[in-house]
């Protein structure tokens, strides 16, 4: 049984579709992206499948249950399976690198401090920033904060991770310390959809790729026939225009 | 000058003091009403205007007319509505009362836009990530939006409380002894503007230089630098 279903998701932002009969499915331990333009509605998947939007239509399984979207309760519960690493990194700035980690895990789920803060060394420190732990969010680099913002999403536990661009708005000679973390993660098994534009590392990562374009999934298939030997005319345009320079 | 200081001792006599006194205590309290109760409705106000916090819709749009209506009448106006509307009611309400509640609701109808922008001032993705987090609105208000949102409402309101204990002088008009009508009362009585005037006026500084200390005090507090 997938991991994650996504089967017919609609949503809409007023009256504008962002997102049309969207099906996808990724396995346990699977890695899965999702390419395409600005505005193919990548990142409201994203957003809504972590209750941030609410789908129109169409239904999500998580681990073999379908998620009511409608409720609070259902929505804390696929909640506490996902955990989101964002664009912008979204970290806390009035809390330190390792308080932006441990107060999900205090405060929320309520466990034991001292054991949430020892997990959250380690973290950072797997992360590769131990020697930062007491900075804000505002005295790190971009770099350090989405490694931060990864720290933070592990401690949760997640079941299923969501990466929503997160080299994007780092500098060039940023993003490898980033991707050599996710490749860590990926290398021990954790489930994860990651949307992203760096096309080496989606191609190098994922067991499968979906290419998105105006809120539908165009394509989806295996790195080798997206990027190779795309089936649909608007997948070939995308790649040919992204991997000519 | 020198008659000023001719009639200083028949003015500052023990029943001017007195009379001062209680002009003092009524301008203090009604500022205190304002700053501290309107603060508080305010505040309510400003989360449940909230939609992060507040999912219902009807008690958004509740406080949302209560903030705008009171935010656009002027002060005089409603210290009028208020006093008829307890005479209406059949309220036997001291002027006092009536002047204090018109101060609540006007300081919390400001304190709420104010504390609406410092909370809107933070970034959204503060929310995202409270909320993918699975931490409830109270819990995210609390944690995450306050303490980055205090440094924005702090300021202005400080600066609106100042002009609230300023305009506690309209109470005078229907007829509270506050410090402005006490001043009034007294020159009427052959003291001179001067030192009628000049008296309140300190009473009045002495009155709000508090707090702008107050407000350092707030903001070293609650809104600290991090690179100290």
């Amino acid at each position: 049984m997938p991991h994650l279903v996504i089967d017919r998701l609609s949503a809409n932002y007023g009256t504008a579709p962002v997102l049309q009969d969207v099906s996808l499915s990724v396995e346990r331990g699977e890695i899965v992206s999702i390419i395409g333009p600005s505005g193919s509605g990548k990142s409201t998947l994203l957003r809504v499948l972590t209750g941030l939007l609410k789908p129109h239509a169409g239904v999500v399984h998580v681990a073999g249950a379908q998620v009511d979207y409608g409720s609070a309760a259902a929505l804390k519960k696929v909640r506490d399976r996902f955990a989101v690493v964002f664009q912008q990194y979204n970290l806390f700035q009035n809390m330190t690198a390792l308080r932006n980690v441990t107060i999900a895990p205090t405060i929320v789920k309520k466990r034991d401090a001292a054991e949430v803060e020892r997990e959250a060394r380690a973290l950072l420190e797997k992360v590769g920033l131990s020697h930062r732990i007491d900075a804000y969010p505002d005295e790190l680099s971009g770099g350090q904060q989405q490694r931060v913002a990864i720290a933070r999403a592990l401690a949760l536990k997640p079941e299923i991770l969501l990466l929503d661009e997160v080299t994007s708005a780092l500098d060039p000679e940023l993003v490898a310390e980033v991707l050599d973390t996710i490749r860590v993660l990926a290398a021990e098994g954790m489930t994860m959809l990651i949307v992203s534009h760096e096309m080496g590392f989606v191609r190098e990562i994922s067991s499968k790729v979906v290419f998105m374009a105006d809120g539908k999934v165009v394509e989806v298939g295996p790195p080798q026939q997206i990027f190779d030997a795309p089936q649909t005319e608007r997948c070939a345009d995308f790649v040919r225009r992204i991997l000519r320079h | 000058m020198a008659s000023l200081i001719e009639e200083a001792p028949r003015f500052f006599g023990y029943y001017n003091l007195i009379f001062l006194g209680q002009a003092f205590a009524y301008t203090a309290l009604l500022s205190l009403v304002g700053c501290g109760l309107g603060f508080l409705v305010g505040f309510g106000l400003a989360v449940l205007r909230n939609e992060r916090i507040v999912g219902f819709a009807p008690l958004r749009w509740f406080a949302t007319i209560y903030v705008e209506i009171f935010r656009r009448i002027p002060f005089l106006v409603k210290l009028m509505v208020v006093f008829f509307a307890f005479q209406l009611a059949g309220f036997d309400a001291s002027m006092f009362a009536v002047a204090a509640t018109t101060v609540a609701l006007s300081a919390s109808a400001f304190s709420a836009e104010n504390i609406r922008a410092g909370l809107e001032s933070v970034h959204r993705n503060q929310w995202d990530a409270a909320e993918t987090m699975n931490m409830g609105g109270l819990t995210a208000l609390r944690r995450v939006i306050l303490p980055q949102a205090w440094a924005i409402i702090i300021p202005p309101s400080m600066t609106y409380s100042v002009g609230l204990v300023k305009s506690t002088s309209i109470a005078s008009q229907i007829g509270v002894v506050e410090l402005t009508y006490a001043a009034k009362i007294l020159n009427q009585k052959g003291f001179s503007a001067a030192i009628c005037f000049g008296t309140i006026l300190i009473l009045y500084f002495i009155l709000c230089y508090p707090l702008n200390l107050f407000a350092s005090h707030l903001e070293r507090r609650l809104a600290p630098s991090r690179h100290r």
